[in-house]
């Protein structure tokens, strides 16, 4: 074994990541409390260093460190740009929440920061291993995120199920990664796609380790049959958590189920199909479906945000450059719709009080003609109206399944998205056709009402002007996997 | 300064329409009378320019559709035709502009008002200003649309909503005649525009269209199927019914859409296909008979009604059937001409009931009026000229262009003509009786109204005064002023080629018919005044007695020949009834049942069972995940080949 150092270059955004973190944990410790404003600040500010770093000085080449554990591409970079916005932006509508409900603690955004240092490195893992190291590193973070509010009972509930059932499916994810590396010998991505290729070893166990493999994967997207967690967690945690969870590990952990598809298993690909089709399927129908019930705002965001999952895996289904283009695409555009939806949700403030029901959105455009406005933006384009992102998002994938052969999938996703259309709809009916149920409380900082308006303006129709650089964007990011 | 004239009262209307209410009630008004005056002040220039100057111009303003072989453009096809309906829209309907100022002051909505009547005009302007068959389709159907707007203006009393909606489909199946008539001429000609068409209509004299295994005379088929469109617009026998029960809208309406203008629309048509009629005899005669029968069955009804407003509707009725019979004899020049002034006085009638409605604060029945004379002698004064150019009282505009018309009935050997020249005299007969019936009920005897409206009664404010005045100057002086162009020995220059006109037709044989026959219509006059006199100024208990005699007839007469009674038994009924079919049986039951409804309660009753399965229970979610798991490794251990490892 020789002593060489391996490169730092290619992770240093993720070590200035740690650094960062761990320095922001020491300045809230030492500052005892009254940190809170000064490390969100800061953690934001270290999240645009990161982005920065990505883009400037670690680039679009594919490079491998860590003999063979760590690899950067552009595939990477995109993902990873994403993830840092999502969870800036997150932290961004934050503060007030926090603050009003005394659970304004330092450790919130570094936590934040550690969850994303997780991310970064589950976009970036080559290896099961540390594909499995960035995970849990993520997990646990939001375990803790989910739980933060702690003296709420229900947010200890939440928090506690989501660790339970977590734990759950890193157990079965643990279980594939030892079939896989009893029947092939190894867990790197490189050698076993090698492995998979010769045909030597692609016998039942790899493909049965492979459906553990998947299985925890889909849990951490919140997939259909492993998504039971999502509603009561979504509901349970604080609303910017939720933000939090609905964007960012969303992100990380397709990117994560993408590479590990196409870098390890690439020649499998007819056999995760069926079952990608099948999540992608069961989520789309049981978004739909099961939204049309919900009156609490927070569950129906969590059902939609299944449902959204199901469209993005209809991408991977295709199994092509394109599908994986449009799946990126997808969900570029999804995490906007949330974030921003998510910040209209933070701002339904009735004196002094969080409210969460749909009927309190009632006659909202009477009192609040721009918020109003904005929801309904978000929601028909959450809903797939032409004119708007979210139509350009199903289109691509659609047209990547279609494809690809997969027309019936295609067909299926069209009838769920009909459905769906019937909650986000209604929702726009409650605000402009129902009486009034009061005033919503002025916003008083800047940052919500400034979240509301981008991705309002970025969802309205001038994102016709927006989606050929983010469809360029995602083909550079999609060619840099192997197909 | 065409393209002024067709625009300025669009946007007249963008403005008034997506602004009104922020620019206020007053600048509204203002801005759209403004705007229509101008256009009216450039109609006459052109007027002079084109009649007189015998200039023609085609302007191109946009090209609109080139799709394989048909092709048109968005153009102003301007000559004598157009000219003379530039000078009638605009002139009318800037009086009315002005007028419904003073009319409709109480009225919450003006800006709205204004913003419809100034679409209307941009649409009629459209229509008369086409050069090819689409874009006078628009136009058509722009003022269908205006007329529906503003019938259906005061939108809160359920029957103007229901004379909107009546007057809309009445106009569609019309409609339907007019755009199959263009189908049919592009199946022929191949071409929608007016100069291709009338130049080649002598060579397409012997076509025939074949349909469903018959051949027919092309251009028969062609210029019926046009005559249905102007059947409707025009309220002709059959497609009348709308017309009458269109003066729920606001008098202003009326007058210019019901009276001037919109209705006149068919004769404009047919006038301007006067090359290619000429070559159909037999569509001709068609159009000679609806229009007789028109005239007399109108004038029948028009003797008994008591709302005025329904008296001058049926007039008008009657008015546009003389206009259809002397399009039916080639008389076009005179139909036009009766036009012309019709829109003079018939607007001057219209207006001037509506300021009697004024005075007599919204009363509309003439068996509640009397004596208004006291309280509206300007208005007494107005309506009277309006009623002497009617009846066609010598000298007046309408003793020039309604005996022209029966002069050339006379004159004409065309089939159906002494038919039409027999019921056009008996018509002027109760045009006179019920026009002087209308004035002695309203303006002479004593007031039948309750104190109450009495005692406000007064005179209409100058506003609405001026237009009248104007009028009166129309309704007396436009006969003598133009007779000479529109049908006498210069008609050939002024018409310029926009009409069929040539030495020796029908109007020169018109000017040397017999003395009697030139005579006849007056001394129906003298003697529809006369009876009108005995009935209601000296004997007024004799109406009484004849409806009580008559009784039949005059129940006929007053519920209009049971024409609505008839539709609503032969179309109406059965047309709900079919719909009810459809609608309950068919598709609430079938379609929805199955369709729509069916999925979506399907879909609310799985929603509602699967919710049930989120528990709240962590070990049921685990139970979930396993399950999952379970199924999808069972499925690929199905599917692999047994024994591998």
């Amino acid at each position: 074994m020789t002593a060489d150092l391996p490169s730092f270059a290619p992770a240093l955004p993720e070590i200035v990541l740690a650094l960062g973190a761990m320095a922001l944990l020491m300045l809230g410790v030492f500052r005892s409390g009254k940190a809170y404003t000064q490390v969100s600040t800061l953690t934001v500010f270290l999240f645009i260093l990161v982005g920065v770093l990505l883009v400037a000085y670690v680039g679009g080449e594919r490079s491998v460190t860590f003999s063979g554990l760590f690899v950067t591409d552009s595939f990477a970079i995109f993902s990873k740009i994403l993830v840092l916005v999502g969870s800036g932006v997150a932290l961004m509508m934050s503060s007030r929440y926090m603050a009003d409900h005394g659970i304004d603690r330092f450790e919130y955004p570094v936590l934040i920061a550690l969850a994303t240092l997780g991310m970064m490195i589950m976009i970036s893992a080559n290896n099961l291993l540390s594909l499995y190291v960035g995970l849990e590193l993520q997990s646990l973070a939001l375990y803790v995120l989910a739980a933060i509010h702690r003296n709420r009972n229900r947010a200890t509930e939440a928090g506690l199920k989501y660790f339970v059932l977590g734990a759950l499916s890193s157990g079965m994810l643990l279980y594939g990664i030892s079939l896989i590396y009893g029947f092939t010998g190894t867990i790197s991505f490189d050698l076993l796609a090698d492995s998979v290729k010769t045909g030597e070893h692609a016998g039942i166990g790899v493909i049965v380790g492979m459906v553990f493999l998947i299985a925890g994967f889909a849990f951490k997207i919140s997939a259909v049959p492993f998504h039971m967690w999502t509603p009561d967690v979504y509901e349970g945690a604080p609303t910017p958590v939720t933000a939090f969870f609905a964007a960012a590990p969303k992100v990380a952990a397709l990117a994560m189920f993408v590479r590990a598809m196409f870098g390890a298993f690439g020649e499998l690909v007819t056999e995760w199909q069926q079952v990608v089709i099948f999540i992608s399927i069961a989520s789309m129908i049981v978004g739909a479906v099961i939204a049309i019930v919900q009156t609490n705002i927070k569950r129906l965001m969590a059902y939609s945000s299944i449902g959204h999952v199901g469209y993005a895996l209809v991408g991977l289904a295709a199994g092509t450059e394109a599908g994986v283009e449009a799946l990126l695409v997808y969900i570029a555009i999804y995490m906007t719709m949330t974030l921003g939806s998510f910040a209209a949700i933070l701002s339904m403030r009735r004196n002094g009080q969080m409210v969460e029901e749909i009927g309190d959105l009632a006659g909202l455009s009477q009192t609040n003609l721009p918020l109003a406005i904005g929801i309904a933006i978000f929601m028909f384009s959450l809903a797939g109206i032409p004119m708007l992102a979210g139509f350009f998002g199903k289109w691509v994938v659609f047209w990547a399944a279609v494809e690809a052969g997969l027309t019936p999938l295609a067909i299926v996703g069209l009838l769920a998205s009909v459905i769906s259309c019937f909650y986000y709809i209604r929702i726009v009916k409650v605000m402009f056709f129902d009486e009034p149920a009061g005033n919503f409380d002025a916003d008083k900082g800047r940052a919500i009402p400034l979240v509301i308006g981008v991705s309002a303006v970025l969802h309205s129709p001038v994102s016709f002007l927006l989606i050929s650089p983010l469809i360029a964007a995602a083909a550079w990011a999609a060619k840099s996997l192997i197909y | 300064m065409y393209k002024f004239i067709v625009f300025l009262p669009l946007i007249g209307f963008l403005i008034t329409a997506l602004w009104g209410r922020k620019i206020g009630e007053r600048t509204s008004q203002l801005l759209t009378s403004s705007l229509v005056s101008v256009s009216a002040v450039l109609s006459w220039m052109a007027f002079v320019d084109v009649a007189f100057g015998h200039n023609q111009y085609s302007i191109h303003v946009l090209s609109w559709v080139t799709s394989g072989t048909l092709e048109f453009n968005w153009a102003f096809r301007i000559d004598t035709l157009t000219a003379v309906m530039l000078v009638v829209v605009n002139s009318v309907s800037a009086l009315v502009h002005w007028y419904s100022m003073g009319y409709m002051h109480e009225d919450p909505d003006t800006p709205r008002f204004f913003s419809y009547l100034s679409l209307f005009t941009f649409a009629m302007l459209m229509l008369v200003t086409a050069d090819n068959l689409v874009q006078m389709f628009f136009g058509w159907e722009g003022v269908g649309l205006a007329s529906y707007l503003l019938i259906g203006f005061w939108f809160k009393k359920p029957s103007a909503n229901a004379a909107a909606i009546k007057a809309f489909v009445v106009n569609r199946v019309g409609d339907f005649g007019f755009s199959l008539g263009i189908f049919a001429v592009f199946v022929l000609f191949g071409t929608v525009n007016f100069a291709d068409i009338f130049a080649n209509a002598g060579n397409y004299q012997e076509a025939k269209l074949v349909f469903l295994g018959q051949e027919y005379h092309a251009l028969t088929v062609i210029c019926l199927l046009l005559f249905v469109g102007a059947m409707g617009k025009s309220a002709q026998l059959g497609l009348h019914t709308w017309l009458p029960d269109a003066m729920e809208g606001p008098t202003p309406v009326s007058a210019l859409i019901h009276a001037a203008t919109m209705v006149t629309a068919g004769v404009f048509l047919v006038a301007r296909f006067s090359p290619v009629f000429q070559y159909a005899p037999d569509a001709l005669a068609v159009v000679t008979v609806v229009g007789a029968a028109t005239a007399f069955f109108a004038a029948t009804v028009g003797l008994v009604q008591n709302d005025i407003k329904r008296v001058i509707a049926y007039s008008t009725c009657s008015q546009l059937g003389y206009m259809f019979f002397a399009l039916g004899v080639s008389a076009y020049g005179a139909a036009i001409f009766h036009l012309f002034t019709h829109a003079f006085f018939k607007a001057l009638l219209f207006l001037g009931a509506g300021a009697v409605i004024h005075t007599m604060h919204h009363e509309q029945d003439m068996r509640k009026m009397g004596g208004v004379r006291k309280f509206a002698p300007l208005t007494f004064i107005f309506m009277t000229i309006g009623t002497l150019a009617l009846t066609g009282f010598p000298f007046t505009a309408g003793f020039y262009s309604k005996d022209m018309i029966l002069e050339a009935a006379y004159a004409s050997h065309s089939f159906g003509s002494s038919f039409a020249y027999v019921l056009g005299v008996a018509a002027a007969f109760m045009t006179s009786f019920y026009s002087w019936r209308l004035a002695f009920m309203t303006f002479t005897g004593e007031c039948r109204a309750d104190e109450e409206t009495q005692h406000h009664a007064h005179e209409s404010p100058w506003i609405m005064l001026f237009p009248l005045a104007v009028l009166s100057v129309g309704a007396i002086a436009a006969g003598f002023v133009f007779a000479e162009y529109f049908v006498g020995h210069e008609r050939e220059a002024f018409w310029n080629g926009s009409l069929v006109t040539f030495a020796g037709d029908v109007l020169d044989e018109a000017h040397h018919v017999s003395g009697a026959a030139k005579w006849a219509p007056t001394v129906m006059m003298v003697l529809g005044f006369l009876l009108a006199f005995q009935m209601y100024v000296r004997r007024t208990d004799i109406p009484a007695k004849v409806a009580e005699t008559w009784d039949g007839l005059y129940a006929f007469l007053l519920n209009k020949w049971y024409f609505d009674e008839l539709y609503n038994f032969l179309f109406v009924r059965p047309a709900f009834w079919l719909g009810r079919v459809f609608w309950k049986r068919g598709d609430e039951q079938t379609i929805d049942g199955f369709g729509p409804n069916g999925v979506s309660s399907a879909v609310a009753a799985i929603a509602a069972r699967a919710r049930k399965l989120q528990s709240g229970y962590v070990y049921h979610y685990a139970f979930a995940m396993i399950i999952g798991l379970a199924l999808a490794i069972t499925w690929f251990m199905a599917q692999s080949p047994a024994g591998t490892h």
